[in-house]
């Protein structure tokens, strides 16, 4: 009896150390890229389910949805209340996010996205992810759509805005 | 006895009062989280219908008006130079242009970049030397939001839209419907 107490002990304290291994070590691809969207910890990615119960639950603390792709797409279509933060492969656009979020206070809970393409190829989510860690965000979670905006947000009937 | 055999057939029928519901609530739950909107871009798709028409200026100055086209299969490419698979199909697309050119196949590619000057860069560089132009919000739109890329569609001579190719595809699955389309008359 006493012998099947420390087993469960045991098994508690391993899942208690894999949970808390740092995020960054956690379902990452090896040697992904900064520049990759496969390099942002399996933990840190939000399904889109998720983030549309969190926008819709009333007493819910809303976060911060940042749109990291081209203008272009965001004019077509975005989610509502989202900023449009710029593409994140760019200098350009990862100034404009810096910019947009640089006198925020480090525990704002941010949800960035972009779906311009499959997730794993996709240029703009893995360099907003770590300039925002980079900038001492503690919150950051990324959209997980993996095949695109289309296809994993607005055709699968989610809200959308369309315009600047 | 009696009493307790009467109860228990009430049960059931509270039981599948009950499931109802449950069934209810989660249904109601469901809507409440996810779909309770309607999508402006939760557009029907565009095959079997007349393919949107546009004209722009293209990179080189000329004109790309897909009325023009009529008559040629048009492989319609939506792509960006920030997407990786339009980079890998690009090349083979201009391939096809050469290759399929002379039995009537027009490819036009519509960048959905920001800005001019990367896409000027990346068609030089990628040798494309098919028509291409800018594209825009309210193109995204006619074609029903193109809301990731790349997106490729077969229009046929008729102009009408005969297939639809979203994200990472299977060249040789397009190839194939494009030479059928080639063939048809």
């Amino acid at each position: 009896m006493r012998f099947r107490w420390i087993g469960r002990i045991a098994a508690t304290a391993g899942v208690t150390l894999l949970l808390t291994i740092p995020g960054g070590a956690k379902g990452q691809a090896p040697g992904a890229p900064q520049s990759s969207a496969l390099s942002i910890p399996t933990v840190q990615r939000m399904p889109p389910q998720d983030l549309n119960r969190l926008l819709h639950t009333r007493e819910a603390e809303k976060p911060l949805v940042l749109q990291v792709g081209s203008r272009v797409m965001y004019q077509q279509a975005h989610i509502p209340g989202a900023d449009y933060a710029g593409p994140a492969s760019t200098p350009e656009g990862l100034k404009l996010l810096h910019d947009r979020v640089a006198q925020l206070n480090r525990e704002t809970l941010i949800v960035i996205y972009c779906g311009c393409c499959p997730w794993a190829k996709c240029p703009n989510i893995g360099p907003a992810y770590h300039e925002l860690r980079r900038m001492g965000f503690k919150n950051v979670k990324a959209l997980y759509l993996e095949n695109s905006f289309g296809a994993d947000w607005a055709n699968r009937g989610y809200p959308v805005a369309t315009g600047q | 006895m009696q009493l307790g055999n009467s109860w228990r057939g009430v049960r059931p029928v509270a039981g599948r009062a009950l499931r109802g519901l449950i069934l209810t609530c989660f249904l109601f739950v469901c809507l409440a989280a996810g779909g309770n909107s309607t999508s402006a871009l939760a557009a029907p798709s565009l095959l079997n219908q007349k393919a949107p028409e546009f004209a722009r200026t293209g990179l080189d100055g000329g004109r790309v008006d897909l009325a023009t086209y009529r008559g040629k299969v048009v492989l319609l490419n939506f792509w960006a130079t920030w997407c990786a698979p339009c980079q890998v199909e690009m090349p083979v697309f201009a391939a096809w242009q050469r290759r399929y050119g002379p039995r009537g196949l027009q490819v036009i590619g519509i960048s959905m970049d920001d800005e001019t000057a990367p896409v000027r860069r990346l068609a030089a560089r990628l040798k494309l030397d098919y028509p291409l132009a800018m594209g825009d919000a309210r193109l995204g739109k006619q074609y029903g939001g193109v809301l990731g890329l790349p997106i490729t569609y077969l229009i046929g001579r008729d102009g009408v839209v005969r297939a639809e190719f979203e994200g990472e595809t299977n060249l040789k699955a397009i190839e194939a419907r494009l030479t059928a389309l080639l063939a048809e008359r």
